[in-house]
């Protein structure tokens, strides 16, 4: 049980970690507190579904469904799917920030405000 | 009629695939497009016949039993957004031959719109959440190519605060999900709607409410979530821009009606009461952030912004009326800010830039598109008979029913700024004689007197259809009606979805 405790600390420390990198001027840390962000949430549906230990999902074959305790797969299915989009989406910003750095020759978000401001 | 659901994601997706095939023969990407979006216009017209005729549809992927496999589920909302995101996306298209540039379309413009369309179809038809994360996600990475190809600097640094929010915003809606499955076992909307009809849970409902809430507001621009969407709105392609405002905000109005009356009513009505104060909010912020603005397309954004509050006044006071209120407007809205976006290219094409300090005299020198911009201006600004006004009338009588009436006034606030701020782009582009010899060498004010007819056409048709809805309102009424009865009377939903089960 103490398993999930830790990975309920470690969860926070990556929401943390995060947090703290997005609000970053610099737009590198930036991408890495998302990825950050994704880590944590895909940890929090792991825990979420339940930490069970050497029980796997398998039946009898007179059995018609799972019955008592055991490990189970769905949480570990959505996470691979969360895990291949979000390396997805980390590629296609790592692109965007080479981009940024080499046409605007900066990876300051305070000087890339010029579609904030109203002229 | 069941299997025509699947359809509407299949279609999209091959036609995607097949223009990336031609990806060097614009002509037939053209073609494939239409087609692609015509075949998609006529199975949605079909879908919603069936649903009216038959109530709702689903569809059990793989033939996996409910509240295991992946649900496709069709009610009269989902079969009417459909319906109209088909028609969006095969104007756009249209209007796409001329406007999109041939770097652009050689670097994969079609494919990049029709996976989009797959998106904000499959988003409009799951009736699982998990599945809608995925739509979400399919959505999101076509919407940040089409938002930043092309490179221009501009719409670099518009595309780095979209992804960054729209991120931030899947985070949430995943760690939703995570304590949704953690609590309830199901990921299956109707399921999940059952067991939260039951007494279990009523703290965590509140507080999964409110992460989807954030996620979902995120996605619809709601305030105070909605700085990503002025900051980059106006900078890509103007059929891109169009179709963003049209569809993309929507698909989060979608998801925030869905979960609102489907999962969370029973227990979080706290959250209704919330969603009300945002709404009011959303209304008239948004509508303020208009007045100072001076590019077409950025007053058009906050315009948008302040309407997606008006959409969820409906969803706040959650009555059948108001929620009938918000389908009419969501209709409404989608036609009307599409057309609004397409319009920034036929002032850009004459004007020669979008600043409207610089643009006028275009009533004289183009009246018939300037008597178009007005019906739509007018629509948008909610005056009778155009169809912008029935969905104000009815959200204004389903908030005195109710005896909100700070919310009414709300409504109406926001609305004399929208016809002030409509009538600003009216007087400032198309009344004003034409400013003479500005020396600006980023803008250079020198229009073009030819507009293509891929443009005018369907820039005509949106207007037609919000002539007709406003002067023939009741069919379309009629039709939000039923959906909010459906929506507002969630059993029917769970007992298809579920065939019976407890």
């Amino acid at each position: 049980m103490t398993v999930e405790v830790e990975l309920a600390l470690t969860v926070g420390g990556l929401y943390a970690a995060g947090l703290y990198m997005v609000l970053r001027r610099s737009i590198v840390k930036l991408v890495i507190g998302l990825a950050l962000l994704g880590h944590a949430a895909n940890l929090l549906i792991f825990t979420m579904g339940g930490l069970v230990r050497g029980q796997p999902p398998l039946m009898h074959p007179w059995d018609t469904r799972l019955w008592g305790r055991f490990a189970d797969p769905v949480p570990e299915a959505l996470i691979l799917t969360a895990i291949v989009i979000g390396f997805g989406v980390q590629a296609f910003a790592i692109v965007l920030i080479k981009r940024i750095y080499l046409d605007m020759g900066t990876e300051d978000l305070r000087e890339l405000q010029s579609t904030d401001i109203t002229p | 009629m069941n299997n025509a659901l699947p359809l509407v994601i299949a279609i999209p997706m091959i036609t995607a695939v097949i223009s990336l095939l031609g990806r060097h023969r614009p002509g037939m990407q053209k073609g494939v497009g239409l087609a692609g979006s015509l075949a998609l216009l006529s199975t949605s017209i079909a879908i919603l016949a069936g649903v009216l005729l038959e109530g709702i549809l689903s569809v059990q992927i793989g033939n996996w039993p409910a509240p295991y496999g992946i649900t496709l589920v069709a009610d009269v909302l989902s079969s009417l957004l459909t319906l109209v995101a088909a028609v969006v996306v095969l104007l756009v298209s249209i209007a796409s031959w001329t406007e999109i540039d041939p770097d652009r379309v050689a670097f994969g413009y079609h494919p990049l719109l029709h996976i989009l369309t797959m998106g904000i179809c499959g988003s409009f038809l799951t009736g699982d959440v998990f599945n809608l994360y995925v739509w979400f996600e399919v959505m999101l990475i076509s919407s940040f190519v089409l938002l930043g190809f092309g490179g221009e600097r501009a719409q670099l640094e518009g595309t780095t605060k979209y992804v960054t929010l729209n991120l931030l915003s899947s985070t949430l809606f995943l760690a939703g999900i995570g304590v949704l499955y953690g609590t309830f076992g199901t990921l299956n909307m109707a399921d999940l709607a059952l067991q939260l009809r039951g007494p279990t849970h009523a703290h965590l409902a509140e507080t999964l409410a409110t992460l989807f809430l954030l996620a979902f507001g995120i996605k619809a621009a709601v305030f105070p979530l909605f700085f990503w969407l002025p900051a980059s709105y106006h900078t890509p392609p103007v059929p891109v821009s169009a179709v963003f405002a049209g569809l993309l905000t929507k698909v989060g109005i979608y998801a925030l009606v869905r979960f609102f009356t489907l999962i969370f009513s029973g227990d979080a009505a706290v959250m209704h009461r919330i969603i009300l104060v945002l709404a009011a909010f959303t209304m008239v912020v948004g509508i303020l952030g208009a007045l100072p603005q001076r590019d077409f397309r950025r007053i058009v954004s906050f315009n948008l912004i302040s309407h997606i509050g008006t959409l969820l006044v409906g969803l706040g006071i959650f009555t059948p009326l108001a929620l009938a209120g918000t389908v009419f407007y969501l209709m409404h809205d989608i036609v009307t800010k599409t057309c609004l976006f397409l319009f920034t290219s036929i002032v850009q094409r004459l004007g020669g830039c979008a600043d409207i300090g610089k643009l006028g005299g275009l009533y004289r020198s183009h009246p018939f598109m300037a008597l178009l911009f007005l019906l739509a201006a007018l629509s948008v600004g909610g005056i009778p008979p155009l169809s912008g006004f029935w969905g104000k009338l009815i959200l204004v009588q389903a908030g005195i029913a109710e005896k909100e009436y700070w919310l009414v006034a709300a409504v109406f606030g926001a609305g004399f700024l929208t016809l002030y701020s409509m009538s600003t782009l009216w007087s400032e582009v198309f009344w004003k004689d034409r400013p003479e010899a500005i020396g600006d060498p980023e803008c250079e004010c020198v229009g073009r007197t030819f507009l293509p007819l891929s443009l005018v056409t369907p820039i005509g048709i949106l207007v037609f259809l919000i002539v007709v809805m406003g002067i023939w309102p009741s069919p379309f009424f009629h039709l939000a009606e039923l959906a909010a009865r459906q929506l507002s009377d969630p059993q029917m939903y769970i007992q298809k979805i579920l065939q019976g089960k407890p």
